[in-house]
């Protein structure tokens, strides 16, 4: 507890007492107040897989691609997946994935001449809405009628993800297929065992 | 009397003898082939594989499979170097990979490791294989 010096009158009073900043409180609990945890933890960078390496082939296991085969083309730095289909392939736009939903198989393409730079956590993230008064925010009137559009940055960025990334698929023979193709388990399949 | 053409024949099962070759299914050396040297009872034998890498030791028959190649002539209790010699004498490992059986082991074997995109691959073959085979029947249907 922090002490002041205060200037005391009265001749026999010593001039100066040092005297508690605040005054302690008169009462206390009866009961000890359990000292609170200090958390020991620290936020860490992800960690991923030595299989997911930028260029891999992978298979989305959850959500409305499932199943659907994508080329990585990096890390995001919020622990995501930055992938694509390609879109033009099999309809998988360039989309964060969380890597804990997907197999990484060994098949590699090239994404040295994929430019990636522009995509980061911040450019998928949701564009803050501005919030409307009345009535047709209650009922919910336009916006959700509406359907969303697609900005047209995005759509430009797209296109030259893909056509670089094509250029590098059509080098390999099938490969081409085989990401348009999707993933299933059948007959006599034990994914435990197979190799991917 | 006259003699009497027989017709009765000895069975072609595989039998248990010294220097019938066997193929180890369980255990540390599954997979691989030894040789049967000495027979200890109905449930056991002496096994030895110098050459597959299978040390000599008891074996219960349980744990393996006979094969139809015997090592001719092979004695009783061979040691591991005249087992050795008769099994390359014999040319074991020759006759074994040309067996389908083996062959089939080892396409399972290749089929197991194959990569998620080889896998694909192998059906897109497949599929040209069919159609190849599905055209050439029609149309020796259609001249029939």
């Amino acid at each position: 507890m922090s002490a002041v010096t205060k200037e005391i009158g009265g001749a026999s009073n010593g001039g100066k007492r040092v005297i508690p900043a605040s005054k302690a409180s008169k009462w206390y609990p009866a009961e000890d107040i359990p000292a609170l945890k200090k958390a020991r933890k620290t936020v860490r960078p992800a960690v991923l897989r030595a299989s997911l390496k930028p260029g891999a082939v992978l298979i989305i296991l959850a959500g409305r691609f499932r199943g659907k085969r994508v080329v990585l083309l990096k890390a995001l730095e919020d622990g995501t997946l930055l992938v694509t289909g390609p879109f033009k392939v099999n309809g998988v736009p360039l989309r964060r994935v969380n890597p804990a939903y997907v197999i990484a198989t060994s098949t590699v393409v090239s994404v040295d001449s994929v430019d990636v730079s522009t995509f980061t956590a911040a450019y998928f993230a949701r564009e803050k809405k501005s919030k409307k008064e009345g009535e047709a925010e209650f009922f919910g009137d336009d916006e959700k009628k509406q359907k969303k559009v697609i900005s047209e940055t995005r759509v430009t960025n797209q296109k030259t993800v893909d056509t670089a990334l094509l250029a590098e698929i059509k080098k390999v023979p099938a490969l081409k297929a085989y990401l348009a193709s999707s993933f299933s388990l059948k007959k006599g399949d034990k994914p435990h065992l197979m190799k991917f | 009397m006259s003699k009497e053409v027989t017709t009765v024949k000895g069975s072609s099962w595989r039998l248990v003898e010294v220097g019938r070759v066997i193929l180890v299914n369980k255990g540390e050396y599954a997979g691989k082939l030894a040789t049967i040297v000495e027979i200890i009872d109905h449930k056991r034998v002496l096994i030895d594989g110098p050459i597959s890498g299978v040390p000599r030791q008891a074996f219960s028959l349980a744990r393996a499979t006979l094969t139809p190649i015997v090592i001719p002539k092979l004695t009783r209790g061979a040691r591991s170097g005249t087992t050795a010699k008769k099994w390359t004498e014999a040319g074991v490992d020759e006759k074994w990979a040309k067996s389908a059986w083996a062959q089939k082991i080892k396409s399972r074997e290749t089929r197991w490791g194959l990569t998620d995109f080889q896998r694909f691959q192998v059906l897109i073959l497949k599929k040209q294989r069919r159609y190849a085979v599905q055209k050439a029947l029609a149309k020796a249907k259609k001249l029939a």
